[in-house]
C-alpha cells in the first residue's frame, strides 16, 4: 500500500504556571494529574473548533511514574480532563525531554496517518515526586564502570560539562543567568508569557507557606527578577568544591505541567486550527552519561542533517536552561556569541523553572509565538539536555515565514 | 466589642463541642488583569466525610474574616471577595447539635439573628461578592451566597437543598426572603417547600443554575479557576449579568397558595414549619429584605423552641445513625458470605424479593415454586422489571445482561439451594406450609445457610422448631412496597445463633434496608402497632362514630394517609387477618371487627369510592356497617386510639420486643411513613402527656427529643 508522509503542525501549547517544589511551593497540596488535566482543558477550550471526539491519542510523560503521575497518566489524564472514553491515552518518559518526546512520538504517527490530532504533554511534580524517588540503579553501572558515578546527579553532570569547555567560567555561566531572568522579566512585562498560561487554584492548609485557604496561580513561582551578578556571585556550589554550578545559575527543583495539540496540516487546515509551527525533523542523541549537558549538540547534529540544514539556518532556538553551562556549551560549539538574540528571547528554565518531563512543550509554545511575531524567520529549533546522557532537537519551521526579504 | 459578637460568643458558650469552621482569607491577583481579590475558604480542618457547619465560633469566624475584607474594600485594596469551600463540600448549614442543646427563646433567636448579622455583611461591602458552590451545600451554606452579589455553581454538586422545613425549621438566614426575591416566589416554593417535604429532595449543580440560584455553571475539573476567570471578567463589564425579572404581582400568591396545598398534602397542617415558611415567603412579596430577616429570626427561635423540631431532629438522628449502626446487631465479623440466594416461592412478593437482592447482592438468585408454570411466571417477573429499569436508563445493556444472566428458576429444591448461603420463604401464611417448606429446604441446603422467613405475624420460633438445626432460621420482615419503604425487621428467634443474625444485617446492609432488631412476639412492631391503632378505629366505628369523624379525629397527627386509606392499600383481608392473630395472642386488646369482616367477605377491597375525585365512602359498605349508638367526638377518638397506642408501646417495651423506644420510632418512620413531626410516635405521645397519662412514664427523657429540661 502505498504512503505518503503527511506534514505534521504544531496546533496550539499551554502550561500551568510552574512552582517551586516543597512545603512552601504553591502546588505541594496539588495533585500532580490534576496540573495536567488543567492544561489539556485549557488546550481544548482555546481550541473550540476541535471536537474532543476527534482526538487520536492523549500522550503525557512524566519522568517518576508512580502515584499521581503513575496509572498510565495519558490515560486517566483523558478521562480527568472530560474527553471521551474512546480517546486513548499512555505515558511517555524521556526524564527531562519527556513532553519533547511525547510530541515527537505522536507527530512521528501523525506523519504515519495513524493520527489526525493527539495532545502531547508532560508533567513533573517533584515536590510529591523528588528526582531519583524510587530508583534502582543497576549496581552493574558501577561495578563495571558503565558510567561514571557523577552520572545520576545532574548538578555534578553539569560541573563535568564546565570541565569539558574550561573557557566556560563560573562567572559567563552567572552572566548567562542575570540574563535569562531580565529576559524573562521582559517577556512578562511585554505580555508574551501569560497568554499560554492556564490559572490554577491551589489549596493551602499550612500557613508555613503564607495565607491557607484557596488561591488562584497566574505566575510562574520560581522567576526571580533583579537578580544581579553580586546575588549569584557567593551562591554555594554544592555539587563539588569549589565549583561553578549554583542554584542561581540552573533551573530549580518544580512543579508544572503542559499540553500542545499535534495534529495533521491538511487536518489542522480542515477543522480550522491554528497553525503556529511546522515540524521539519527530529532526533535524538546519546552522549557520555556523566556529561549529560552536552546531549543537545549531537541531537541537534543529527535534526540538522536530516533536514539538510545547518546552524546557520536557525533563526530562533529555545534551548532548555538545565544548566547556564549546557546552554552556553552548545553555543561555544556552534560558535554563537552568549547573548545571542536568537536564543531563549522570552528567558528560559533558569528563571521559570523546570518540571522535567513537562518543559519541551513550554519551549515549542514559546517558539511558536516569537514565529508569530518574527515572520522573517524560516527556521527555529528546540532542543535539551536529558538525564542519563542524552539529546533532543526538534527543528521547526515558520508557517508565517514571509520568504527572505 | 460588636453586638453581633457579643451575640455569637454567648451562642459559642452554650456549645463547646462545636466541630468550628475557619474562614481563611486569602489574596492574588485575577486573570486579565482585574485586580487583587480576596477569596474567604470554608473549611473546618475535616476531610469531606464531615462536612462544614456553621455553628456559633464557626459565624464569628466568618464575621472575623468579613471585617478584614471589608477594610481591604473601603481601602481599595481589593476589587472583590468570593467565598467557597474545602474539596467537594461548600457549607452544609447550621450545626444541628448545637440546635440540639438550646434550651431559652432567647438563645434561639440569637442563633438567627448571629446568622443574619454576619452573612448580611456580605452584601453591603464596597466591592460586589461572589459564591462559589464548589460542593455540597445545604440550608445555610446555601444562604451565604445567596447574599452575594453573584453566585457560580459547579456541575459536579452533588446536592444542594435547603432541606430545613424537611426537619421543622425555616430557612432562617435569609433563605425564606431573598430566595424568593432571586428567583421568583413559585421557584422558591419548590426548593424551600416541595423539596424538603419530598424527602428531603436534592438539586444538582444543573439544576441550581437551571432554576437561576447561580449565574453561571462550570464543570467540576477546573470549577474555581474558570469561577474566577467569569469573576475577573464580570468585574471587568465584559460579562454582564442578567437575571430575569420576577412576577411580583398574582403569581406570587399563587406560588404561595401552591405551597400551602403541598404543606397540606404532605402534613395536613400538623406541622407548622412549611406554613411558617410560607408566610415569610408571602411577606417577602414586597421585596423588604429586613422585615423578611425579623420574620426569619421569630419563626426560627418559636420553631426551635417547638417540639414538633426537636422530634424532626430526633427522627433525622434515628434515620442517619441509628438506622445505619442497629441496636443490638452482633458484630459484624461473625457474618458469613452469601454468594447464593434462594428464594421458596414465585409469587410476586418472592419475585419482589428476588429483584432486591439480585439488584444489591449481585449473586445468582434461584426461585422455585410447585409448578414449572409459577416459577416461568416468577422470571419474568424479574426479567420484566430488569427490561424496565434498562428501558429508563438506571442500568445498562451490560447490567442488564448481569442480573438476567443470575436469576433462575427451577422446580427441584435440590438442584437450587445444594449451594445457596440465604434461602428466604414467602410462601402462604401458614405455620404448617412454613414449617413443612423449611424441613425441605434444610434437607438440601448446605449446613451453614441461613433460612429466612418473610412472615408478617407468625412465629419464628415456632417455625424452627421442628428443625435440625433451627439455630440458622432468621426473621426477615420486609414492607410493601419492598422497594420503597426501608425498613427491615430482623427478628431473633429463641434459638436463633449469632452467626446467622449477623449474616442477616449484613445482608440487610447490602439491601439497603433499615435493620431494627425485634424479638420473636407477634406481629413483630409495626404491624403490631398499626394494627392496635386501626383497631381502635373499628372499634368506636362499630361502637356508633360515624366513619368521617373517626377519619379526622387522627388528621392532626399528620400521618402519610387516613386510617381506612391505609386499609385499603394493605388490603382489608390482609388486616382482618392480621388482626385475628394479634386477637387470639391478645384477645384482651386487640379485637377482630364485625364490620371489616363483612367488608372483607363481601369481596371489597376498600372502604372507599373516588368517583367523584375524592374519597367517599362507598354505599355498598355503608349498607353493611352495622354500627352501635356510642357518639364520640373527635377529642374523644384521638385520646381513645392515642392511649391505645401508647399503652400498646409501653407493654411492648417491658416484653422487651425492642431495646428501646427509639428503634419503635425508627420502625414507625422507615415502615410505616410516620412523620418527622412526630418522632416517629414516643416524642408526641410524651409532648402530648399521653404516655404520662397511660403508663405513669415517658417514653424518652426531656432533652432527647424534646426541648432539655
Amino acid at each position: 500500500m502505498p504512503r505518503t508522509v503527511r506534514d505534521v503542525v504544531f496546533v496550539d501549547g499551554v502550561r500551568t504556571p510552574f512552582g517551586k517544589a516543597g512545603p512552601k511551593g504553591i502546588y505541594h497540596e496539588t495533585r500532580a494529574d490534576d496540573l495536567v488535566v488543567k492544561a489539556i482543558r485549557e488546550l481544548l477550550r482555546r481550541n473550540p473548533g476541535l471536537d474532543p471526539k476527534k482526538v487520536d491519542e492523549v500522550a503525557i510523560a512524566a519522568t517518576t511514574q508512580i502515584g499521581d503521575q503513575g496509572l498510565t497518566i495519558g490515560r486517566t489524564a483523558g478521562i480527568l480532563a472530560g474527553l471521551p472514553t474512546s480517546v486513548p491515552g499512555y505515558s511517555i518518559d524521556r526524564m527531562c525531554a519527556g513532553a519533547l518526546t511525547a510530541v515527537t512520538t505522536v507527530a512521528g504517527s501523525v506523519a504515519f496517518g495513524a493520527y489526525d490530532v493527539a495532545i502531547a504533554g508532560g508533567v513533573e511534580h517533584m515536590g510529591r515526586h523528588p528526582m531519583g524517588e524510587g530508583v534502582d540503579p543497576n549496581p552493574r553501572f558501577v561495578s563495571e564502570k558503565l558510567v561514571d558515578e557523577s552520572a545520576l546527579f545532574m548538578g555534578m553532570t553539569a560541573e563535568n560539562l564546565h570541565d569539558r569547555y574550561p573557557t566556560i567560567t563560573k562567572r559567563r555561566a552567572d552572566e548567562y543567568a542575570v540574563r535569562s531572568q531580565e529576559k524573562a522579566a521582559k517577556a512578562y512585562a511585554n505580555g508574551k508569557i501569560q497568554a499560554d498560561l492556564v490559572p490554577v487554584s491551589v489549596r493551602r492548609t499550612n500557613p508555613e507557606g503564607g495565607e491557607t485557604g484557596w488561591g488562584l496561580v497566574t505566575a510562574d513561582e520560581p522567576m526571580r527578577p533583579g537578580t544581579t551578578l553580586e546575588n549569584l556571585a557567593n551562591l554555594k556550589t554544592p555539587f563539588r568544591v569549589h565549583g561553578r554550578v549554583t542554584a542561581g545559575n540552573a533551573a530549580g527543583l518544580n512543579d508544572g505541567a503542559t499540553a500542545s495539540l499535534i495534529a495533521s496540516e491538511d487536518f489542522a487546515r480542515a477543522n480550522g486550527l491554528p497553525v503556529k509551527m511546522r515540524l521539519v525533523s527530529y532526533a535524538f542523541a546519546g552522549v557520555e552519561p556523566e556529561v549529560m549537558g552536552y546531549g543537545p549538540i549531537p541531537a541537534t547534529e543529527k535534526a540538522l542533517a536530516q533536514a539538510g540544514l545547518s546552524i546557520s539556518d536557525i533563526g530562533l532556538f529555545e534551548i532548555n536552561e538545565a544548566f547556564a553551562v549546557q546552554v552556553l556549551a552548545f553555543l561555544e560549539h556552534y560558535g554563537i556569541a552568549d547573548d545571542d538574540e536568537r536564543v531563549n528571547q522570552y528567558g528560559g528554565a533558569i528563571a521559570f523553572g523546570h518540571p522535567l518531563a513537562s518543559s519541551g512543550v513550554r519551549l515549542m509554545t514559546q517558539l511558536a509565538r516569537q514565529f508569530e511575531e518574527q515572520p522573517g524567520v524560516r527556521y527555529g529549533l528546540t532542543t535539551m539536555c536529558v538525564g542519563f546522557g542524552m539529546g533532543a532537537t526538534v527543528i521547526w519551521e515558520n508557517p508565517h515565514f514571509e520568504g527572505d526579504k | 466589642m460588636s453586638t453581633t459578637a457579643e451575640l455569637l460568643k454567648g451562642a459559642a458558650e452554650l456549645f463547646p463541642d462545636e466541630v468550628v469552621t475557619t474562614a481563611h482569607v486569602r489574596h492574588f491577583d485575577l486573570p486579565l488583569g482585574a485586580g487583587r481579590f480576596a477569596l474567604i475558604t470554608l473549611d473546618n480542618g475535616h476531610d469531606h466525610k464531615k462536612p462544614t457547619t456553621f455553628g456559633p465560633q464557626s459565624l464569628a469566624n466568618l464575621d472575623a474574616a468579613i471585617d478584614q475584607v471589608e477594610k481591604e474594600a473601603a481601602d481599595g485594596d481589593i476589587v472583590g471577595v468570593g467565598i467557597t469551600g474545602k474539596p467537594f463540600i461548600f457549607a452544609v448549614g447550621a450545626d444541628l447539635k448545637g440546635v440540639e442543646l438550646l434550651k431559652r427563646h432567647e438563645d434561639a433567636l440569637a442563633i438567627g439573628k448571629g446568622g443574619h448579622e454576619v452573612f448580611k455583611r456580605l452584601s453591603k461591602l464596597a466591592v460586589p461578592t461572589f459564591a462559589y458552590y464548589n460542593g455540597a451545600a445545604m440550608g445555610g451554606g446555601v444562604e451565604v451566597g445567596l447574599h452575594c452579589t453573584y453566585r457560580t455553581v459547579s456541575a459536579a454538586v452533588p446536592a444542594f437543598s435547603l432541606p430545613e422545613v424537611f426537619l421543622g425549621l425555616v430557612p432562617g438566614w435569609g433563605g425564606c426572603t431573598l430566595l424568593p426575591n432571586l428567583i421568583g416566589a413559585d421557584k422558591a416554593v419548590s426548593v424551600i417547600i416541595e423539596n424538603s417535604l419530598n424527602q428531603n429532595r436534592q438539586l444538582k449543580g444543573k439544576q441550581v443554575y437551571e432554576l437561576g440560584i447561580a449565574d453561571a455553571i462550570f464543570e467540576g475539573a477546573d470549577f474555581l479557576e474558570q469561577s474566577l476567570t467569569w469573576t475577573a471578567a464580570v468585574l471587568k463589564g465584559e460579562i454582564v449579568v442578567d437575571r430575569p425579572v420576577i412576577d411580583r404581582g398574582e403569581a406570587w400568591d399563587q406560588a404561595v397558595a401552591k405551597g400551602r396545598f403541598i404543606a397540606d398534602g404532605k402534613v395536613h397542617g400538623a406541622a407548622p414549619a412549611a406554613y411558617r415558611a410560607l408566610d415569610i415567603i408571602a411577606a417577602a412579596k414586597n421585596g423588604d429584605l429586613q422585615q423578611g430577616y425579623d420574620a426569619e429570626d421569630q419563626a426560627l427561635a418559636d420553631l426551635i423552641m417547638s417540639g414538633e423540631l426537636r422530634a424532626g431532629l430526633y427522627a433525622f438522628n434515628l434515620v442517619q445513625k441509628r438506622g445505619k449502626r442497629p441496636a443490638g446487631a452482633p458484630d459484624k465479623s461473625l457474618a458469613r458470605p452469601v454468594t447464593k440466594v434462594g428464594v421458596v416461592g414465585a409469587g410476586l412478593m418472592a419475585s419482589q424479593l428476588a429483584l432486591l437482592f439480585l439488584r444489591r447482592l449481585e449473586v445468582p438468585v434461584v426461585l422455585t415454586d410447585i409448578d414449572q408454570e409459577r416459577v416461568d411466571k416468577g422470571v419474568g417477573y424479574v426479567h420484566a422489571e430488569i427490561d424496565k429499569l434498562l428501558g429508563k436508563g438506571r442500568i445498562n445493556q451490560d447490567k442488564a445482561n448481569r442480573l438476567k444472566a443470575l436469576v433462575s428458576g427451577v422446580l427441584d429444591k435440590a438442584e437450587g439451594f445444594a449451594d445457596a448461603d440465604f434461602v428466604i420463604e414467602a410462601v402462604f401464611e401458614e405455620i404448617g406450609v412454613k414449617q413443612q417448606v423449611f424441613a425441605e429446604v434444610e434437607a438440601v441446603a448446605p449446613a451453614h445457610a441461613i433460612l429466612a422467613t418473610n412472615t408478617s405475624s407468625l412465629s419464628v420460633t415456632e417455625m424452627a422448631s421442628k428443625l435440625k438445626h433451627p439455630e440458622r432460621v432468621v426473621g426477615f420482615h420486609f414492607f410493601n412496597p419492598v422497594a420503597v419503604l426501608p425498613l427491615l425487621e430482623i427478628v431473633r428467634g429463641e434459638k436463633t445463633d449469632d452467626a446467622s443474625l449477623a449474616t442477616a444485617f449484613a445482608v440487610a446492609k447490602k439491601l439497603k434496608k433499615t435493620a431494627v432488631l425485634v424479638k420473636d412476639a407477634p406481629a413483630f412492631v409495626v404491624n403490631r402497632i398499626l394494627t392496635r391503632f386501626m383497631g381502635e378505629i373499628q372499634n368506636v366505628i362499630d361502637e356508633g362514630t360515624p366513619v368521617e369523624v373517626a377519619e379526622k379525629a387522627v388528621e392532626p397527627l399528620g400521618l402519610p394517609m387516613s386510617p381506612l386509606v391505609l386499609l385499603e392499600l394493605v388490603g382489608p383481608a390482609i388486616g382482618l387477618h392480621v388482626s385475628e392473630t394479634l386477637n387470639k395472642a391478645f384477645p384482651d386488646r386487640f379485637t377482630v371487627s364485625p364490620n371489616l369482616k363483612a367488608v372483607v367477605e363481601a369481596g371489597k377491597r376498600g372502604f372507599y369510592v373516588y368517583d367523584s375525585g375524592k374519597p367517599e365512602l362507598d354505599p355498598e359498605v355503608a349498607a353493611l356497617l352495622k354500627q352501635g349508638d356510642t357518639v364520640l367526638t373527635e377529642d374523644q377518638v384521638r385520646a381513645r386510639v392515642l392511649d391505645a397506642v401508647a399503652q400498646e408501646i409501653g407493654l411492648m417495651l417491658d416484653e422487651g420486643v425492642v431495646a428501646e423506644a427509639q428503634d419503635i420510632d425508627l420502625c414507625l418512620i422507615t415502615g410505616a411513613g410516620w412523620p418527622f413531626h412526630l418522632g416517629g410516635i414516643t416524642p408526641y405521645l410524651d409532648r402530648e402527656g399521653v404516655a404520662e397519662r397511660v403508663n405513669g412514664k415517658r417514653f424518652l427523657a426531656p432533652g432527647v427529643a424534646s426541648v432539655p429540661a
